[in-house]
This record gives C-alpha cells, structure tokens and sequence, in this order.
C-alpha cells in the first residue's frame, strides 16, 4: 500500500503537503488553475449558501478566487498573491465567510510544480499562517502557564463543555 | 467533541470575530472584552458562550471573576481538519491531472 500524499514536518502552524503526479508540469499547473471545478472536495469545503458547482482562479496577480454557485452567485475565497505559470501559484485563503475584509486572519496557500522524471510533476503544497486562527500556541501556553493549572483548567472546560452550561 | 467546521461556523461571525481576536494575547473578563467595542456585556456572553461551545475559548474561575481564553485546541482541531483536506483534495487533483494527460497524450 501507498501513501499518495505525504505530509511534511510538524510546524503547528502550517500544513505540507507533498504529491507525484503522473502528468507533465504544464499539465498539471492547469488542471489545478483551470479546471479546478473538477477536483477541487465542494462537498467539504464551500462557503456560499447556493449549490457550489465550480472552482475558479482569476489567472493574474491580484485575480479572485472564488466558488461559483449553481444559481450563478459567486462567492470570494481569497486572491492570487503570486502567478508563475507552471511553476509556482501563491493565493490568500479567508476559509470562512466574512473574512475577505480582516487581513488578519488571512492564511496562503502556496503550490510549486516541480518536473520529475520523464512527464512527472512533482507537487509541493504549503499552507501556512495558521496561526492566524489564535494565537501561537507557544504564546498561549506561556500565558496559561503563569496563571494557572493548564491540565486542571482543562478538566474543568472538558466538564463544563460537558453539561453544555451557559454563562 | 472539538469539531473544526463548528470553529469555522462560530468564526463566521463578525462581532463573534472580534470577541476571539482580543483573547489572542491575553486572558479577559468578559467586562475587560466589552471595553472598547461596541456590544454590550451580555452580547459579549452569548458570543464566549459560542465560542465555548466550538472548542475555540476557554474560561476559569478567578474567585467571582471568569476568565476567558484561547482554547488552542481548537487551532489544533482546525490544523487537523486542514491536514485531512489537502490529502483528499490533492488525491483529487492527481486523479484529474492523470486523466487529462493522459487524454492529451492519446493521438486523435
């Protein structure tokens, strides 16, 4: 059995992924930019409230990226940051409804194309900025250290989560 | 249960937003949350309460005070919805890039 995706080192605040695609680079740069309506899991992630129906990517710098719906609403995901056709694509990710406008909780999402073999691409994925979401998490549990029992307020979250108790 | 598309949900809120961006640096009382904004205590409550609720704040008692703070189990919930994302969307992609080259290599 194969892996067909490998996931790089541990940076809690970034996803990597690596995948061989039997394809060559230019291929498979536009079957990622192009047609991403034919890959891209709408069932897991979309954000409008229409039936998603199709992926796309603006190609230039500064381009939308959006999911268009089946009662022809489109609805913004992020930006092209950076457009190296076929080597190298850059987008701003907002993952959630609303965040278009709050730059602070935008992550990237970058992809490189790498020839491999003969008629082989080779694709790098990082998502970074993660961090973006909270805090890092090293901050955070230096704060929590100073003020307390970090297992024990834990316990407590766990139990109160528990009853689903209010305020 | 931690579920990150619930963490997503609670952050689609704006006000809801803001809430949980002023507990990123440091832990707050719900009076010290609602200084400065412009929702009232309360309103403060319902959002810390939905955020509680999707794994994203947690609170503490500080004798009659409560303290809310960043849950980073919910950062983590997200990284790992994320992680599961990409190994379903790139085998989604290979799928679809191999089936295209491979009709372009056919000779029509």
């Amino acid at each position: 059995m194969t892996q067909q995706t490998r996931s790089g080192d541990m940076d809690p605040n970034s996803v990597r992924k690596v995948v061989s695609v039997n394809a060559p680079p230019t291929v498979a740069w536009r079957v990622f930019t192009e047609q991403m309506g034919t890959w891209w899991p709408l069932a897991m992630f979309k954000i409008g409230k229409a039936n998603a129906v199709d992926a796309v990517i603006e190609p230039r710098v500064g381009g939308r990226w959006y999911e268009r719906g089946d009662d022809g609403s489109a609805c913004d995901w992020g930006t092209v940051l950076s457009w190296e056709p076929p080597s190298r694509l850059v987008l701003s990710w907002d993952i959630s409804a609303d965040w278009q406008h709050d730059p602070e909780l935008k992550t990237e999402i970058e992809v490189r194309f790498i020839a491999e073999g003969k008629d082989g691409t080779r694709v790098e994925l990082e998502h970074r900025r993660l961090d973006r979401y909270g805090a890092r998490r090293d901050e955070m549990r230096a704060i929590f250290d100073k003020e307390g029992d970090w297992g024990r307020l834990l316990q407590m979250f766990a139990a109160r989560a528990a009853e689903g108790s209010s305020t | 249960m931690i579920n990150a598309e619930r963490a997503l949900d609670a952050l689609g809120d704006p006000t809801r937003r803001l809430v949980f961006k002023r507990l990123r640096h440091r832990t707050r009382s719900v009076r010290e949350i609602a200084d400065g904004m412009d929702v009232t205590r309360p309103a403060v409550s319902q959002h810390l309460k939905v955020l509680k609720a999707a794994g994203l704040v947690v609170v503490r008692a500080e004798g009659t005070r409560r303290v809310y703070g960043i849950d980073t189990r919910g950062v983590e919930a997200l990284r790992g919805w994320l992680d599961g994302f990409w190994d379903e969307a790139l085998v989604a992609f290979k799928n679809a890039a191999e089936r295209q080259a491979s009709k372009e290599r056919k000779p029509r």
